[in-house]
């Protein structure tokens, strides 16, 4: 089992670096740069700029210096944001980002599980067709495009709920909750309900009917547990897409989140923000994989088992 | 598995109850304290590396510079300085600073403070964007850009610890308006020096545990993305008329959710309002909102290097077509004020020329002129604007009025910010929008630009009399009138010339509670917050 955490660790190494010089480079391409703004900067005073961020050294050997950084945890200071290091400013975006994962996590298990046990327990009905036909147009709809429209609904002409923010006025979190967790719990509810359909024609639960097991416990006590297994499975993968796929979410609620800086980092050309953040979100996705592996060889005996031959 | 139910309502539990909380205007009320949208994050609070409104807006509470502006008429107060003697021939400022002005620590503040400050502020190193704020004292240019390497040929003199003399090029009469700038503030020596190089941008020294100010307030807390918190500084030698105990800035970026919060009791000030709100509180609570003129000014930039827009009279033409009442009215939503010169009226005493005005007839007239009759062989115009639905509104507009008047055929091109500027500055454009917001209350602050090769110039325009005018003459003159006729001048030429087209004045807009006093409206924008209070409706 170690030999495998370690060899996928190992693979992870030159994937980051892809991402870290992808990104390096192809910032500094684009035109215009941190210190360009509207009120001309005198010359001397851009150069002084540039040269105490060292951009006026090569740029091989900016890239040198900023992986030897890297290599010790620094991802180095905010260009924006004098005095800031960017660790700084991703720390305290974690917390509404994570928040945010979170609540889409328990909305995405919630509906989703919700959903799939109505469509299992009577399918091929309408109450089947109606959950799975809501799933398949969650699955399909991005985010940009349910975010707004939920905005729309209920926030502009219902006026439930506020149209942006988190953690400002009450109740604003629930938007951006249910928009983060809906393509999630369209995902789980088809889980769920291709589960429970299986269990369901199990001898067992046939064996628990004979008895005369009321419905409810037969399905709550009994049948769930085992068709969660993949649904389980698929959360540990999902929680790493809630995390790093925030950003869309985030910049349409105004979440002060990672995904949110993360846009304005590009926007304002904060280069060392911008590569802190998608080393970050890098390293988060690897990690979250192999977690959701590690989780998945864990639950599956024969998994298990072929990985001890090899260890 | 009635998880799943106890599930449910834990989330539903914490989705309802995860934020909001007490009121906080009756609140702050009750204990002095001031909540203010601020915009957007701030970057910082060193008054040499930041340049924000937002980021102005905490300095203005946390220093004191020699002298203030007071909030009404924007005349100087006294500030550090108690009083000053300026020379017959208004090149020689002296200041006396006032014995019981200290820094929130205790330590006394004098004239060495501010001497040493100067010196951070312009040194190359720094980097310091607002450095030219300080170009009117003599050599202060030449010491920033490197050219003067002895600090001491720079006008600022220490006569004695609470005497400062300052020495100026030319006598600037605005001169004591920028002594309350952000980059005029003195700063903490000791406290810089402590935590790392003077002209080290990533210092610590702002952090609230290290930073000490001189001003009313002093920082206690600063929360990245949820707020900034100033408190009392009971060393301040005003401290007794220091009416607030407090002022916590949030930033408030989204201004529709600003709006909420300011509706639902949670802000005493707002930083902005969305346009589409505006109606509503004028006609269900005026004395909430404000709209006032502010010193900014919304213009076309013309790219005067381009075959057919190399015309003075195509420029003119473009200029003369454009309805600006009805734009204003139309598109946003009757709060801005219309524009016919760059420099807005009234900007230190100032009118400028009435030369510009709405005339489709003789804009025509002026394009046939140019040899484009019924804009017929124009090449095309483009207008750039950076990506803003307001922007693109005005852009529309604009596009309609130049078809339906002269009928060119323009069409539009956003970019993303940085782009937008990057091509702005190369000239890679053929009419852009611009904005400029003065520093100081004099035309000087808008007319400077378009002198030759001004650094935000971005038109390509040249002419000779004009940067005469502006460089040599109207700097030499001794009285207001004349120096007010120059500028009268300078501008006629740059509206027979027109580089750029002047559409809108800008105005603040925002919501203030009733309960805030001795904040009044001018038009800098700036507070005075040692004179706000809160005091509840009685």
């Amino acid at each position: 089992m170690w030999r495998f955490i370690g060899s996928r660790l190992l693979q992870a190494i030159p994937v980051l670096f892809i991402v870290i010089a992808l990104t390096f480079f192809l910032v500094r391409f684009a035109p215009g740069g941190p210190f360009s703004t509207e009120k001309a900067v005198v010359p001397e005073v851009k150069r002084a700029l540039e040269a105490q961020y060292h951009l006026d050294q090569p740029l091989l050997v900016q890239f040198g210096s900023y992986l030897s950084d890297l290599a010790r945890g620094d991802f180095g200071p905010s260009f924006k944001y004098p005095g800031r290091s960017v660790n700084e400013l991703i720390a305290a975006g974690i917390p509404a980002t994570a928040e945010l994962g979170f609540y889409a996590l328990i909305v995405a298990v919630v509906l989703g599980m919700t959903a799939g046990i109505v469509a299992a327990l009577s399918p091929n009905t309408w109450r089947d067709y109606l959950p799975m036909s809501s799933a398949m147009i969650g699955i399909c709809m991005p985010t940009f495009l349910l975010g707004p429209l939920l905005v729309l609904i209920f926030g502009l002409w219902l006026e439930w709920t506020p149209v942006s923010g988190w953690g400002e006025v009450p109740g604003d979190k629930i938007l951006p909750s249910l928009t983060l967790g809906a393509a999630y719990a369209a995902y789980v509810a088809r889980l769920t309900r291709s589960g429970l359909l299986e269990v369901l024609s199990q001898d067992y639960i046939r064996t628990a009917r004979a008895k005369g097991l009321p419905n409810f416990i037969i399905v709550f006590k009994h049948a769930l547990r085992g068709s969660l297994i993949p649904v389980v499975a698929f959360l540990g993968p999902a929680f790493a897409g809630l995390l790093s796929g925030s950003f869309v979410v985030e910049t349409i609620f105004q979440v002060p989140g990672l995904g949110r800086f993360f846009v304005q980092a590009a926007f304002n050309r904060d280069y060392t923000l911008i590569l802190g953040s998608t080393v970050f979100f890098a390293v988060l996705i690897v990690v979250f994989n192999l977690l959701s592996d590690v989780l998945a060889a864990w639950l599956n005996p024969r998994l298990r088992s072929g990985l001890g031959d090899r260890s | 598995m009635i998880s799943i139910r106890t599930l449910l309502l834990i989330s539903l539990v914490i989705l309802t109850a995860c934020s909001g909380g007490e009121r906080r205007v009756p609140q702050g009320i009750k204990d002095g304290i001031l909540h203010i949208g601020n915009g957007t994050e701030p970057q910082g609070v060193d008054p040499h590396t930041t340049t924000g409104i937002p980021e102005h807006r905490i300095q203005q509470a946390l220093f004191e510079g020699l002298v203030g502006q007071d909030p009404k008429t924007l005349e100087p107060i006294p500030g550090v300085a108690e009083r000053w003697d300026v020379s017959p021939d208004g090149r020689t400022y002296r200041f006396y600073l006032r014995h019981n002005a200290k820094w929130s620590n205790g330590d006394s503040l004098t004239a060495e403070d501010f001497r040493w400050t100067w010196w951070r502020g312009l040194q190359p190193a720094l980097g310091n964007e607002y450095a030219y704020m300080m170009y009117p004292v003599k050599n202060a240019e030449a010491y920033a850009t490197g050219k003067l390497t002895d600090f001491s040929q720079v006008g600022v003199r220490v006569v004695d610890p609470y005497t400062l003399e300052i020495e100026l090029n030319a006598p600037t009469p605005y001169f004591m308006q920028l002594l309350d700038h952000q980059s005029m503030y003195p700063l903490p020596r000791k406290i810089i020096e402590k935590f790392g190089s003077p002209t080290d941008r990533f210092s610590l020294w702002t952090r609230p545990e290290n930073i000490v100010s001189n001003g009313p307030f002093k920082l206690t807390e600063w929360k990245l993305y949820k707020r900034v918190t100033v408190e009392k500084n009971p060393y301040y030698w005003d401290a007794a008329n220091v009416k607030l105990n407090g002022i916590v800035f949030y930033p408030t970026e989204n201004t529709v959710t600003e709006e909420r919060l300011f509706r639902s009791q949670q802000l005493h000030v707002t930083s902005s309002i969305p346009l589409d709100k505006i109606s509503r509180y004028r006609q269900e609570r005026p004395d909430e909102l404000r709209i006032n003129p502010y010193l900014g000014s919304y213009y076309l930039l013309i790219n005067t290097t381009r075959p057919g827009l190399n015309d003075a009279r195509v420029r003119r033409a473009l200029a003369m077509a454009i309805d600006r009442e009805s734009l204003i009215k139309n598109v946003l939503s009757n709060v801005n004020f219309p524009a016919y010169t760059l420099t807005p009226p009234g900007t230190g005493g100032y009118q400028p020329p009435t030369l510009l005005k709405f005339d489709p007839e003789g804009a025509r007239k002026l394009l046939a002129e140019a040899g484009y009759p019924n804009g017929k062989g124009l090449p095309n115009v483009e207008i750039l604007y950076n990506t803003n639905e307001a922007h693109r509104k005005i852009a529309v507009a604009i596009q309609q009025m130049w078809k339906a008047n002269l009928n060119i055929d323009t069409t539009m091109l956003n970019q993303e910010w940085k782009v937008y500027l990057d091509n702005r500055d190369t000239l890679n454009y053929s009419v852009a929008r611009a904005a400029w917001i003065g520093d100081y209350l004099d035309p000087d602050t808008f007319l400077n630009m378009f002198i030759t090769g001004g650094g935000n110039n971005d038109t390509g325009w040249s002419n000779a009399e004009y940067d005469d005018l502006i460089l040599r003459k109207i700097p030499a003159m001794k009285t207001h009138e004349e120096r007010m006729a120059g500028f009268y001048q300078a501008e006629t030429i740059l509206l027979q010339e027109m580089p750029i087209i002047p559409i809108y004045i800008y105005s603040t807009k925002y919501l203030i509670h009733p309960s805030v006093k001795g904040m009044p409206a001018n038009l800098l924008d700036h507070y005075l917050f040692k004179q706000v209070s809160l005091e509840p409706d009685t």
